[in-house]
């Protein structure tokens, strides 16, 4: 908006480290439960790994990168939509 | 603080939660036609959809002080069936001078398919034609960046539909800013588990001055919360930001959105 004006200061580690902390050491019991299950190949967890990946790059753009990173690189129209859900992957 | 609910599925929603977000301080909510959950048979489902949300949910509406209104569409995951689609596309008109009738939506595509972009195409001319405001839904997760890209393509067929008369909603870090730099509004929706979390939207909403974006709970029959907008205003504040700024987001930026409609007024 034209007459933005920016937040106040806040400690933003101080709101959400754990938060943070708890979503990410649930991701390591996720990825360490399906390993032990035998279920790492699916296409899922290997998203999931490659997104992992863009998390330890420089540039304050990592939320976009793993969304870019979930989604469909096609740009043509699909013939006939075949199922109305989504699974939250791309798959190959 | 008061608040505009401008997305929000309340034929799915019980009593209790127009008394919550009443409670909350919700004026007003925006209810888009979408998908019941399952395929509707014919055209004679949507007649009485549209009755429900024209008619009878302003009345279920008002007994909390909420004023509501609506958007008429075929949703996306039922445009498929190209004769279900035209056969509802034939029925807007009868509906579109209804006092809460705000434009068409919410329209869009789903599984990014030609006859859903055919479907999406006849409803712009619908709008183009009755001068409507349009609210359109683009598509859920690994589909959201490639129909975001079709949809904005589409649009450029339609110049007679001004940009700042179109929402494209559910948009996340990766599609907001292809939506704003072409000259639309965008819908931020606040999902427990899919699309935002209230920082996240918040982080958006700073990126981008909060010019041109509201944000929504599209609380619906699925795992949603119809009290996610108040709960963000309540992160809002945490992090930082002022009353003013925060009934911007909440209140201003959809009443002038919907307030290019005439009938729209609170």
């Amino acid at each position: 908006m034209p007459d933005w004006t920016s937040p106040a200061s806040v400690n933003l580690v101080d709101l959400g480290f754990m938060d943070s902390r708890s979503k990410l050491i649930d991701l390591a019991a996720f990825l360490d439960r399906v390993q032990r299950a035998g279920q790492e190949e699916d296409f899922r967890v290997q998203a999931l790994k490659n997104a992992l990946t863009l998390l330890s790059q420089d540039k304050p753009q990592r939320a976009k990168d793993v969304l870019l990173s979930f989604s469909d690189p096609s740009t043509e129209p699909i013939a006939k939509a075949t199922m109305q859900g989504a699974i939250g992957a791309h798959k190959a | 603080m008061n608040y505009i609910e401008p997305h929000g599925h309340m034929v799915s929603r019980t009593t209790d939660c127009y008394e919550r977000m009443a409670l909350a301080g919700c004026q007003a909510i925006c209810e888009p036609a979408f998908w019941a959950g399952f395929d509707r048979a014919s055209a004679d489902g949507f007649y009485d959809y549209f009755r429900q949300i024209t008619e009878y949910e302003p009345k279920r509406a008002a007994k909390f002080g909420i004023k509501h209104f609506c958007w008429l569409c075929i949703n996306p995951k039922e445009a498929e069936d190209l004769k279900l689609a035209e056969d509802v596309i034939a029925l807007i008109p009868q509906f579109i001078d209804k006092p809460g009738v705000l434009g068409i939506g919410e329209i869009g595509l789903n599984k990014n398919s030609r006859n859903e972009l055919a479907i999406f195409e006849r409803h712009l001319q619908v709008a183009q034609d009755y001068d409507q405001l349009v609210l359109i839904h683009t598509p859920h997760l690994e589909d959201k960046l490639k129909g975001t890209h079709l949809i904005v393509q589409a649009l450029k067929n339609f110049s007679k539909i001004k940009p700042e008369r179109i929402i494209i909603d559910h948009v996340e870090e990766h599609t907001i800013d292809h939506v704003l730099d072409h000259g639309f509004w965008a819908g931020i929706t606040l999902y427990p588990e899919s699309k935002c979390t209230p920082h996240r939207a918040i982080d958006m909403l700073e990126h981008r001055h909060a010019e041109r974006i509201w944000m929504n709970s599209a609380c619906d029959w699925g795992v949603s919360d119809p009290l996610a907008v108040p709960k963000t205003m309540q992160a809002m504040r945490h992090r930082g930001w002022s009353s003013e700024m925060i009934q911007r987001v909440a209140w201003d930026n959809p009443r002038a959105f919907m307030g290019q409609c005439p009938k729209f007024s609170i």
